[in-house]
């Protein structure tokens, strides 16, 4: 081994902490222009054909938690909110699969 | 690129929802042989960091912004059926949780992000790898080149989408050049992204990311023949 490698550790940590800041802080800063798609509908003038979602009055509808009036607050607390649910998803679904066998010989040491 | 409710018409929308079912089906069992003991804790991170890294729209050109897809990233480093879901359980959160892509239109978007720009990215980021010197270094690169790619392909999956369920009788030449022309531009974004994002794992730690892994010398386990008679 040539050098020091940081542990899985030091590096999950690092980056779940880089996403925190980037979801609940930077995402603040983002662009609030259309995106290339909304921006091409509007162009082309097939944006009017988009209806409202099904959970458009979700209370995190739009990155904003509803009832938070700091614009700053509500998003970063959205992203971080966000954050917390995917990575919930993602445990769970990790463990489910890597319980289940699913007839492959790699078992866990 | 992110497609509302009301873009595709409910035949369409029914039929990607199969082919998104489908593919996430293959996914799950694909992804088994994909998750090692450190890679499933690293394929929560990468959803995580998709995930944020989706909210960070950078301006493009007039009036116009793009943010990262992050499939090519997460393909390279955690492998292409595990990518998948990371990319599933982002729209997940994303279309039910926040209204960000329509309900009816998530297996649209589970079928163009997290199936056509993983696998397309995938498949260039092979294809660069095969290209280039066969050393670390060119991981990085690879992805770069394959995320750039796999934004544009995407956009032309959903011209190919509009062209036979879109809502609005819209020119498809029209459509398919100013999608292409300003996807581009977008992957420019999605390269650098991914260009910094797979570096910096690989640099610290190339065992962890599934493009690098099989360009490792030093071997990690060693088999050798019982001495004992």
């Amino acid at each position: 081994m040539s050098r020091r490698r940081i542990s899985t550790r030091t590096l999950l940590t690092a980056g779940l902490a880089i996403s925190l800041v980037l979801a609940g802080v930077v995402s603040y800063y983002a662009s609030a222009h259309p995106d290339g798609l909304e921006f091409v509908a509007r162009t082309l003038g097939f944006e009017s054909t988009s209806v409202e979602s099904a959970v458009g009055d979700s209370p995190l509808a739009d990155y904003a938690v509803r009832g938070v009036s700091n614009s700053r607050l509500a998003s970063g607390l959205a992203g971080i909110v966000g954050i917390a649910l995917v990575a919930l998803l993602m445990t769970g679904l990790m463990r489910l699969l890597r319980r289940t066998p699913a007839g492959s010989g790699t078992g866990e040491r | 690129m992110h497609v509302p409710d009301g873009f595709l018409d409910a035949p369409t929308s029914l039929a990607t929802a199969g082919v998104a079912a489908l593919g996430v089906g293959v996914a799950l069992r694909g992804a088994r042989r994909e998750l090692s003991d450190a890679a499933a804790p690293l394929a929560g991170l990468v959803a995580v960091f998709v995930f944020a890294g989706q909210l960070l729209n950078f301006p493009v050109g007039a009036g116009t912004s793009g943010h990262l897809v992050g499939a090519t990233l997460a393909a390279v480093l955690v492998g292409p059926f595990t990518a998948t879901l990371c990319l599933t359980v982002v729209l997940l959160v994303q279309a039910l949780a926040f209204a960000d892509g329509g309900v009816s239109a998530l297996g649209t978007n589970v079928t163009l992000m997290a199936l056509v720009a993983v696998w397309a990215g995938y498949a260039v980021f092979r294809l660069a790898r095969a290209l280039l010197p066969r050393a670390v270094a060119s991981v990085p690169v690879a992805a770069a080149i394959a995320a750039f790619v796999s934004v544009p392909v995407t956009a032309l999956a959903f011209c190919g989408l509009y062209a036979v369920g879109g809502q609005a009788p819209i020119d498809l030449s029209t459509l398919v050049v100013t999608m292409l022309g300003w996807h581009t531009a977008i992957g420019l974004g999605e390269a650098a992204i991914t260009f910094l994002t797979v570096g910096s794992v690989v640099a610290a730690r190339p065992d962890l990311a599934y493009g690098a892994r099989d360009l490792l010398t030093t071997p990690e386990l060693e088999i050798r023949t019982a001495a004992w008679t």
